[in-house]
């Protein structure tokens, strides 16, 4: 659209700067998304609600408080999109499934309250896999949304709106969540940057669970430095989670500037074996040759019980979501069905037939199978102990690399409708499922298009609270891509 | 792991508190079978001695300050039931008339 300020496709970082210095104002920013949003997202269907209202109103309370010479946040008016699982005080809040229609949360999760804390201005709630299960964005109450690269294909998923909307400049940037690579897939299928900070980085309060020893919060943007940013605001102990580590906030922005002269990445031959793409084996090969050019070393590594994360993981998973699931059942929120006269547990089965989509029910089966008494050690107990060996090849490898580079994903985003089965869909998770398995950050950088015009991700792995190498990494790779993908943009 | 029988299926949807219709039975049943055949792949795993990871992290619980602090009001923490009596959530019926 000519009418845009260009600053919309700005990075926030770039965004927050100028409201600081009064060069914009956080209302004009957030009327630019708005009247983007009433344009555009008809076609994509990234937001299943938006807050226009309440984010005038609290741009005009920041565009105030700077006329009073009020100091602002790093994130000074930088409208965000939030992934429907973040639990957002007085906006609806639904996971994209329809159990939780109308359901209003009376508090904001952490991460939420720390982002606005920092002058962020939430846009509204973007559309997801039910419950975060899913990797295309097709398991959405809503229907799917849809790739601003190409509107007949899938965003990802599951934080498949927040990678589109961020793509298709509908927001300054977004939060998503990781539990097998829901934000670092999207985000490569979206060509933007998605960073899952190291487990228990972030905190989990107000964050509606799927699968609790896997789930992590993380930032969808378009460049490596927002990610930087946002991950310094929305990192650090909690005392609502007990998962939180109690670290040092991570100092990410000064890692942006650290050169990678002698840092050592480390390619797992597993990663690069089999059925990949040869336009997404080209395009990681380039990004790696980018960190070689700017005078990183590469090493060859294995990591041997790759090919179990994916039954291990879909065992873990389904297990812990049918426990968290359990929780809706009619009575304390959301939508019940049935009468009175039929008894509760009718009433129980009635509701959660009616409010749960086809993928969350195959996954609280596939969970209620694996925990069910009898075969418990068999699934559940044998996928946590693969999920040791998996988390010592990790620890193996980083005695030997600082950081592991491979594909996101074996392809680049597929036609929506043409996953032929569920497993089909859950195959192609192969290569983000084993870092939430150990725990590890992980981050997905823009590398390059298809020759149909698909953006692709190259998928960089750290250690245990190491995400300072994955900036470090991620902004030589795109400052070394950008000749190649600059001024690309999506035309949904 | 043989096939799951369609009874086994309604079984698991009775612990999951699901109601499945017949043609959701038989595509689960389905659909079931094939993920789990991939799961299968993890008993050729050697896990003899291997120690089961619950947790990404250690996990030593934090205690607090036994302190009270503000909770949701009850209005509040009403206001997103289906349906609510005497400031309480109303289930269906528990226990029958005779008592059982």
């Amino acid at each position: 659209m000519a009418d845009d300020p260009e600053i919309v496709w700005a990075s926030a970082a770039a965004q927050a700067r100028a409201v600081r210095a009064g060069e914009v104002t956080a209302r004009a920013l957030v009327d630019a998304y708005l009247a983007r949003i009433a344009a555009h997202d008809g076609a994509i269907g990234a937001y299943l609600h938006v807050d226009a209202d309440g984010a005038r109103a609290r741009a005009d309370e920041l565009d105030a408080a700077r006329d009073r010479g009020e100091p602002l946040g790093p994130l000074a008016g930088v409208p965000v999109a939030l992934k429907d699982v973040l639990v957002t005080a007085g906006l609806p809040t639904t996971a994209s499934s329809k159990i939780l229609a109308g359901w209003i949360p009376p508090y904001d999760g952490t991460a939420v309250a720390r982002l606005k804390a920092a002058g962020a201005i939430v846009l509204g709630k973007t559309s997801c896999d039910e419950f975060a299960m899913g990797s295309a964005n097709e398991h959405a109450a809503a229907g799917p949304v849809k790739n601003p690269w190409d509107v007949t294909r899938v965003p990802g998923g599951s934080s498949g709106g927040s990678a589109a909307a961020t793509a298709a400049a509908l927001c300054g940037a977004s939060l998503g969540t990781d539990t097998g690579g829901s934000i670092r897939q999207p985000a490569a299928f979206c060509g933007v940057v998605g960073l899952k900070p190291t487990y228990g980085r972030v905190s989990r309060y107000g964050v509606i669970a799927y699968a609790s020893s896997l789930d992590q919060v993380g930032p969808i943007t378009r460049t490596v430095e927002d990610a930087a940013l946002i991950t310094e605001v929305i990192a650090g102990l909690d005392p609502r989670d007990a998962t939180s580590i109690d670290a040092p906030a991570p100092a990410l922005t000064r890692a942006l500037g650290e050169r990678v002269r002698g840092l050592r990445v480390g390619l797992p031959a597993e990663y690069f074996a089999g059925e990949l793409d040869p336009e997404v084996r080209a395009a990681v090969d380039g990004a790696v040759e980018l960190l070689r050019d700017a005078g990183a070393e590469t090493v060859e590594l294995s990591l041997p019980h790759t090919r179990y994360a994916m039954p291990a993981y879909y065992v873990i998973a389904p297990a812990e979501a049918s426990s968290n699931l359990a929780r809706y059942d009619g009575v304390r929120f959301g939508a019940r069905a049935g009468g009175r006269g039929a008894g509760l547990l009718e009433m129980y089965r009635a509701t959660r037939a009616a409010g749960f989509g086809a993928e969350a029910k195959r996954r609280i089966m596939l969970g209620t199978f694996a925990l069910r008494s009898g075969y418990y050690d068999a699934y559940y107990k044998k996928a946590q102990q693969v999920r040791t060996l998996i988390a010592r090849d990790f620890a193996e490898a980083f005695a030997r690399c600082d950081v592991i580079a491979s594909p996101v994903a074996p392809g680049p985003a597929w036609p929506i409708g043409a996953m032929a089965s569920p497993v089909d869909e859950y195959l192609a998770d192969v290569f983000t499922l084993a870092c939430n398995l150990a725990g590890l950050p992980g981050m997905s950088v823009p590398c390059g298009f298809t020759r149909a015009g698909l953006p692709l991700g190259v998928q960089l792995i750290g250690k245990a609270l190491d995400e300072a190498t994955l900036i470090r990494a991620g902004r030589a790779i795109e400052r070394g891509a950008a000749p190649a993908l600059a001024e690309r943009r999506p035309r949904p | 792991m043989p096939a799951l029988s369609r009874d086994e299926v309604e079984q698991l949807a009775l612990l999951a508190r699901l109601r499945l219709d017949d043609d959701e039975v038989e595509r689960m049943r389905e659909d079931l079978g094939a993920i789990l055949a991939h799961m299968d792949a993890l008993a050729a795993v050697d896990t003899a001695g291997v120690e089961p990871m619950t947790h990404a992290v250690p996990m030593d619980l934090r205690p607090r300050a036994d302190e009270v602090e503000p909770s949701l009001p009850q209005a509040v923490a009403l206001r997103g039931a289906p349906d609510v009596a005497d400031g309480a959530f109303q289930v269906p019926h528990i226990i029958d008339k005779a008592g059982r």
